[in-house]
């Protein structure tokens, strides 16, 4: 008698990729709207990015269901931190607060691959990257996703940020502008939508420096 | 109020049917610095006079928001109230995630009058010695209602608690009935009338109060002391010169309410109350 095995899953992956970057006074967010399951396409305008706080932006692939809830889980304890603190929470503060979320529900996790991007205290931009269960580290770029594998050795060649492998630790955030780490983001995207199925439809790109939170869009292959 | 040998614990009965414990709460908040409250159809206006225990201290906080579209004051004990703005804080936020939308104050305020219920048939609690004025915005219009520790609640127009808010009663009565169509502005005015009225004489300041404003298009945010002061200096102009009502509301803003607030600033110097 050969021990059963579970025929159903609480868990299904919906696709896509996320990417953050930060620059000295600025961090782009983005993340392409195509919502998949197995070869299909859900629907081709779905957005996986979520403001969390004022300077602080979350993109997430992974399950739409668990990303849903756990916006909205954050989106709750912010307010009460509102409440109780007269002010917004940081984006250092938020990711903290993710990694706990996360860990909280170690032993049936949110299936959620988490990039998180704001400004800090100071201003400057900051790029948090997470796994399923709340492992987490700042740096200076961060993709996730099933594009990821795609992107990263790209990020890492045209960032002309200090390597990530180096010791001692160095801050990874690139001396690139606002405008053009838009543009890269945009060609990372539209080179992996050409080999990744989940990847493509459109690209959300989200912005957020001083003077605050700004939105574009650019389309992709559909196929 | 005299003690008698029904009047130790809230689960004694007097001969009379009253639950006195519970009476003493309601004394609790006359007791309190006052605090008022008036709604038009589309926005609700709080106050409350800010007393300070010496110069030396700051004054407590009197008004909460409770979400963008509930905010509350309280008079009495301002522990007590803290606490239960918490709980209306958490009730709202948990309604929020649960159905996506936000709680209708008519349902908050039910919940925060059973919760002050259980405080009176239980003989390890007390009663909370606090009265709030709820201030929401649902999709049935805007709404006052006023809580008490007996667990009542009741919607108002306009209302006042604390000491010396039957001054401030006696100025609301006078005007409410144009409350239902005053613009923002005109309700905020006659908020800061009636906070004066509660004065007894002592010049109306925006260090000594603090208004907070609710309403259709404009999420629960207290007024910060500037933009109050403007506003009293705007009528109290009006208020000094009573003879030439006209002049002075030409005077004063630039809105064209201000004669109208002008003339009622003549009468508005109320008989005080003890």
């Amino acid at each position: 008698m050969v021990k059963q095995q579970a025929n159903w899953s609480p868990y299904d992956n919906n696709g896509g990729s996320c990417v953050a970057i930060a620059g000295a006074d600025y961090c782009v967010i983005a993340a392409d709207t195509r919502m998949s399951t197995g070869y299909n396409i859900l629907t081709r305008e779905y957005s996986k990015i979520c403001k969390l706080a004022d300077k602080c932006v979350m993109a997430s692939s992974g399950f739409q269901a668990d990303v849903k809830a756990l916006q909205k889980q954050l989106a709750a304890r912010h307010l009460i931190y509102q409440h109780q603190h007269n002010k917004q929470m940081s984006c250092p503060a938020m990711a903290q607060l993710l990694s706990n979320t996360l860990y909280y529900k170690r032993f049936f996790p949110y299936y959620s691959f988490n990039v998180l991007g704001g400004l800090d205290n100071e201003g400057k931009g900051c790029v948090f990257t997470y796994d399923a269960v709340g492992s987490y580290e700042k740096v200076g770029y961060s993709s996730q996703g099933s594009g990821s594998t795609l992107i990263t050795p790209f990020l890492d060649n045209q960032l002309k940020s200090p390597s990530p492998l180096l010791l001692p630790v160095q801050d990874a955030v690139t001396p690139l502008v606002e405008a053009e780490a838009i543009d890269l983001v945009k060609t990372v995207f539209a080179s992996a939508s050409e080999r990744d199925i989940y990847t493509g439809d459109k690209i959300e790109i989200v912005v957020v420096n001083a003077t605050g939170i700004r939105r574009e869009y650019m389309e992709l292959r559909k196929d | 109020m005299f003690r008698n040998q029904y009047d130790t614990d809230v689960t004694t009965w007097s001969p009379a049917g009253r639950l006195f414990q519970v009476e003493y709460a309601m004394e609790a908040v006359k007791q309190g610095s006052a605090a008022i409250g008036l709604r038009s159809k589309t926005h609700i206006v709080l106050g409350c006079v800010n007393k300070a225990n010496s110069e030396l201290s700051s004054h407590q906080k009197k008004i909460f928001k409770v979400d963008d579209h509930i905010g509350v004051a309280i008079a009495g004990l301002t522990a007590d109230g803290r606490v239960l703005s918490r709980y209306m804080r958490n009730e709202c936020i948990n309604y929020s995630f649960t159905y996506e939308s936000p709680l209708p104050v008519g349902r908050l305020v039910v919940q925060l009058a059973d919760k002050a219920q259980v405080c009176t048939q239980r003989s390890w609690k007390r009663p909370y010695g606090v009265g709030l004025l709820v201030a929401g915005l649902d999709e049935s219009g805007a709404h006052l209602y006023y809580n008490c520790p007996s667990g009542n609640y009741f919607e108002y127009q306009a209302f006042a608690i604390g000491s010396r808010s039957q001054a401030a009663k006696t100025y609301l009565e006078r005007r409410f009935e144009s409350f239902t169509d005053a613009s923002r502005d005109d309700l905020v005015k006659d908020a800061l009338m009636a906070i004066r009225e509660t004065l007894q004489g002592e010049t109306l300041k925006s260090s000594v109060c603090t208004i907070a404003v609710v309403g259709v298009g404009e999420p629960f945010h207290i007024l910060d002391q500037a933009t109050v002061q403007q506003m009293i200096d705007a009528f109290e102009i009006v208020g000094e010169q009573e003879g030439p009502a006209a002049a002075a509301g030409q005077e004063a803003s630039a809105e064209p309410e201000a004669e109208q607030g002008g003339a009622a600033a003549g009468e508005g110097v109320a008989p005080m109350d003890i």
